[in-house]
């Protein structure tokens, strides 16, 4: 008995079996191997930018990372906070087959964060695997059906063990997972690192059926993000069905503490091309690092069944240079709590509607209750 | 060491000993008030049938709508419901759809046909009973399947918040599924659950009790057949399963109707405790639905291959590996929710090891094939592409089970693809390999062999043409339960709704070759298959006799055959 591990290979079918099995440990364990030259090269030398002014300042940001760039402060200094704010915001055109998904793609969306790619790279390795399992079992069948069918076999073999075998199929699966593992358990290591103390909270709130996005460390005011009706999107250069009126504004290269509730029901905040999806439930506050490379606009949609309309809350993030997104949050009317408060009230500057451009439109949902003015009584 | 237990030398004389006991009840009697368990074995079939139809009918307007981007026909719909189409309404109506065509699809298709329907018929066949052990209690789990599914389809004609029906998708998360939508239909979808779940406890019980006190003598658990095995199996994870989401619903009720905050942060409650309940269920509900399929193939595989089940031993404790660590990867459907890290990571890793008694079912279903004498019968092609296709849907599921890349896949096409690959392909696939098996021994008559392989090879391009492109779209982040997409999404949806199309044919073909057979088949052989088919149910008339078994067969081990035939005496 203390050779019967070995006994498969006594036996032609034994010995067929375990050179297959050989053959697919091999091919996993080169598959990932071979697919990191199929991997595109790295996204900043991939493709153009969305706007090649922005690029310099993210290169700058994201050299320090979680320090706010000297340059950006430099170039707010010197034209001031009004100014800043009259002058800041136009809603960034997207770059067509960037942060959105292509049709007839078979693949993943371009990655644009760290986490994103490398869970990009792991997932190509993973392809790899399920191709060859898939390929190896079916070319099994094919075989077996074709040498062991009844013509060609008439007499049927009475072999109904083979320990070293069973123990082979057992143990080389096992072995195959546990090489998934290691770099699947760094992944999430990795995605749940905690944001750094310094990094930029933004609160996504999914209500039926919009987004609210708060920014509690600058004042804590909220943009309401509707859908974009039909025909709008096309005619502002933004994919049907996923533009919204107001984006969800983010500094591009720097951490960002990303809080997700909900007001009713479950919804999830996700976008595809930062490999990000968290759900917002109500009565919890889930929070994650995010981390968005480079300026651009990226799309992502409502996760989670929530209602009628779960299919028609987008979800638009727009990262921008710091320098300009400090300029989109005064425009806001939001503050920084390393500035003393504007001397004005920067009526100069376009505060965004909370409201949807269009208010019957599909995606048009009631926008939180303003805190009630006292209406004179009439007595 | 008898343990190639697949093979039974029964004898012969005990099987068709007793047509004297096939006197029949009345219509009604029969068939309303039966306490046989072959009649209602039909029974669930027929249900199954009946609401696969509705289902997969339901399954089909849905593609309809996402054959393009916009909305075409959902307002067409809410009207012929009898509501009032506007767009909110027009979008419940896809919620209403989603809803039904999962609940159907699983509890009123899958279920009653692989347990109810195969497993009633063919567990006391093959362990040489002459019934189940519980012959009424069977019945009424028939009736309460039925009561829930009448509970279902009523729902849809009642208010259930934006329109009409529940549209709650099959998981009624809370708190969509209780302050979310107003109306009673969700308590009708809810109390559908609750009926149709306490049918499938009943039948639990009857199952189990029965494989463990009604083997004929000699059938050792060792000897019994695969399909009974994993039948065994099955009733203990809906045992164990099913009073968790008996309970789970139970409380979404109380929350709806009677005040209480089990799922309500507002009170103290949370609503990731409902998907905490939900899911605990609904892992092992997914094994539920598979682990019939996985006996059936192994009985079908080893009939064709004219050989015993390779590795039998592993074979059974594989379904037994399967059923125990079903219960403790739930929470792989709630990546997303906010789980600590830690927890994440145990999924993750625990999820994974399923991949290996699964993988070790399919390399054994291989060597089975492997050496035998294989014949193509319609139930053997049906087999085959549930293996192959049950690992297509099996490696995207290891995919799966990694927490990290779940965020991009999450909730996407990718996961409908995946699960449909496992279910709608691993599932059915054996569902139909089982149907053409039995079908000759449970109505005496011979199908046509040339439309079932065609209704094979049509069903085969069909469903991977629906199913296959729904992985790209998932992984371009096209999110499930959407009834309207960027147009970024139109090719795939597109050639998934021409693969709709096919199988809806095949489906046609499906139905006149029952009819053919039922009408003009061939009179049915006791055995059609030839030595391959060793279990009981082969050594009875096709069909078998109202009640068989009377006098039990003797099932001897291999050593007591091998003296018979070598004429020394089988008994000392």
């Amino acid at each position: 008995m203390s050779t019967a591990i070995f006994d498969f290979t006594r036996t032609r079918i034994g010995r067929m079996l375990a050179a297959v099995a050989l053959v697919l440990a091999l091919a996993i364990a080169v598959g990932p191997l071979a697919a990191r030259q199929v991997v595109a090269p790295a996204p900043v030398a991939a493709q153009t930018g969305p706007a090649s002014a922005n690029e310099v300042a993210t290169a700058a940001a994201r050299t320090t990372p979680g320090a706010r760039p000297a340059q950006a402060e430099l170039a707010e200094g010197s034209t001031g906070a009004a100014a800043a704010g009259s002058a800041a915001y136009t809603p960034m055109k997207p770059t067509p087959g960037i942060g959105m998904p292509v049709d007839g793609r078979l693949d993943v969306q371009q990655q644009f964060s760290p986490t994103g790619r490398y869970a990009q790279k792991f997932h190509v390795a993973l392809v790899w695997v399920m191709v060859v399992i898939s390929v190896v079992v079916l070319a099994l069948l094919l075989f077996v059906m074709i040498r062991f069918r009844a013509k060609a076999n008439p007499v049927p073999s009475r072999t109904t063990h083979n320990v070293g075998l069973e123990v082979a199929w057992t143990i080389i699966p096992a072995l195959v997972l546990a090489a998934i593992a290691f770099p699947s358990i760094s992944l999430l290591s990795q995605q749940y690192r905690s944001p750094p103390k310094d990094a930029v909270t933004i609160k996504a709130t999914g209500y039926q059926w919009y987004w609210g996005y708060s920014y509690p460390d600058n004042g804590d005011f909220e943009v309401i993000s509707n859908m974009l009706p039909e025909g709008e999107a096309t005619r502002r250069g933004e994919p049907e069905h996923l533009g919204v009126d107001n984006r969800m504004v983010v500094p591009a290269g720097v951490p960002i503490r990303l809080q997700a509730t909900a007001a009713d029901v479950i919804h999830a905040f996700a976008v595809p091309s930062l490999w990000f999806k968290i759900d917002a439930v109500p009565g919890r506050l889930n929070e994650r690092l995010l981390e968005i490379e480079r300026p651009g606009v990226y799309y992502g949609q409502c996760s989670e069944l929530c209602g009628a309309r779960h299919g028609y809350m987008p979800i638009v993030v727009e990262a921008l240079p710091m320098a300009q997104w400090r300029a989109w949050v005064r425009a806001q009317g939001g503050t920084f709590k390393d500035e003393a408060a504007p001397a004005a009230a920067p009526s100069v500057a376009p505060t965004q509607d909370p409201e949807s451009a269009v208010p019957n439109a599909p995606g048009a949902g009631a926008p939180p209750v303003a805190p009630a003015t006292p209406t004179p009584a009439a007595s | 060491m008898a343990t190639t237990a697949d093979t039974f030398q029964a004898h012969q004389e005990h099987g068709r000993a007793h047509h004297d006991a096939d006197h029949k009840p009345g219509f009604f009697a029969r068939w309303f008030m039966s306490t046989n368990h072959k009649d209602i074995g039909t029974l669930y079939l027929i249900f199954a049938i009946t609401a696969g139809i509705v289902g997969g009918a339901i399954s089909g307007i849905m593609r309809a709508e996402l054959a393009a981007p916009g909305i075409q026909y959902l307002g067409w719909w809410v009207q012929l419901m009898g509501g009032e189409a506007n767009f909110d309404a027009n979008l419940h109506m896809w919620n209403v759809l989603i809803t039904a065509h999962g609940l159907i699809m699983v509890f009123f298709m899958v279920m009653p046909a692989m347990i109810g329907g195969f497993g009633n018929w063919f567990v006391p066949l093959m362990i040489g009973a002459p019934d189940m052990a519980f012959p009424r209690m069977n019945n009424i789990s028939f009736w309460l399947t039925v009561a829930g599914f009448t509970s279902l389809m009523l729902s849809t004609f009642v208010p259930g918040g934006t329109g009409q029906g529940a549209g709650i998708g099959w998981t009624a998360y809370a708190p969509l599924s209780t302050s979310g939508s107003t109306g009673p239909a969700v308590d009708f979808a809810i109390f559908s659950l609750h009926l149709a779940g306490a049918g499938s406890i009943l039948g639990a019980i009857n199952f189990i009790t029965t494989i463990f006190n009604m083997r004929a003598p000699g059938m050792t658990l060792h000897k019994m057949p695969l399909f009974v095995w994993s039948m065994l199996v099955t009733a203990f994870l809906l045992l164990l399963a099913l009073p968790v989401l008996a309970a789970a619903i139970t409380m979404l009720i109380t929350d709806r109707n009677f005040g209480t905050t089990f799922f309500d942060a507002g009170g103290g409650g949370d609503p990731i405790l409902y998907q905490h309940l939900f899911w605990f269920f609904g892992h092992p509900e997914v094994y539920i639905m598979i682990l019939p399929g996985f006996g059936m193939v192994s009985q079908i595989v080893a009939t064709f291959s004219r050989k015993p089940v390779f590795g039998y031993l592993g074979m059974a404790y594989a379904m037994v590996a399967i059923g125990v660590v079903g219960f403790v990867v739930w929470a792989h459907h709630m990546y997303t929710v906010g789980l600590d890290v830690n927890t994440k990571m145990y999924f993750t890793a625990a999820t994974m090891v399923i991949a290996v008694p699964t993988g070790v079912k399919i390399f054994s279903w291989i060597a089975t094939m492997w050496g035998g004498s294989i014949e193509f019968k319609s139930p053997m092609v049906w087999a085959i592409g549930m293996i192959f296709l049950f690992t297509v849907g099996g490696v995207t599921g290891v995919y799966l089970a990694n927490g990290g890349i779940d965020d991009v896949v999450h909730d996407t096409y990718f996961v409908v693809a995946h699960f449909h690959y496992v279910l709608s392909m691993g599932a059915v696939f054996s569902l139909f390999a089982a149907f053409y098996y039995w079908f000759p021994k449970m109505s005496g008559r011979m199908h046509s062999e040339l439309l079932s392989h065609l209704h094979f090879w049509v069903f085969f391009v069909g469903v991977n043409l629906i199913f296959f492109p729904m992985h790209f779209l998932g992984l371009q982040g096209m999110p499930r339960r959407y009834p309207d997409y960027t147009p970024a999404y139109t090719e795939f949806n597109h050639l998934a709704t021409v693969g709709y199309m096919i199988m809806a044919a095949s489906m046609a073909i499906f139905f006149v070759n029952v009819l053919y057979a039922l009408l003009a088949g061939k009179k049915a052989p006791d055995n059609p298959w030839g030595p391959g088919a060793t279990t009981l149910e082969w050594t009875l008339s096709s069909p078998p006799p109202y009640h068989q078994f009377e006098t039990l067969p003797v099932i001897e081990d291999n050593k007591a055959a091998h003296d018979r035939e070598h004429g020394r005496p089988s008994h000392a």
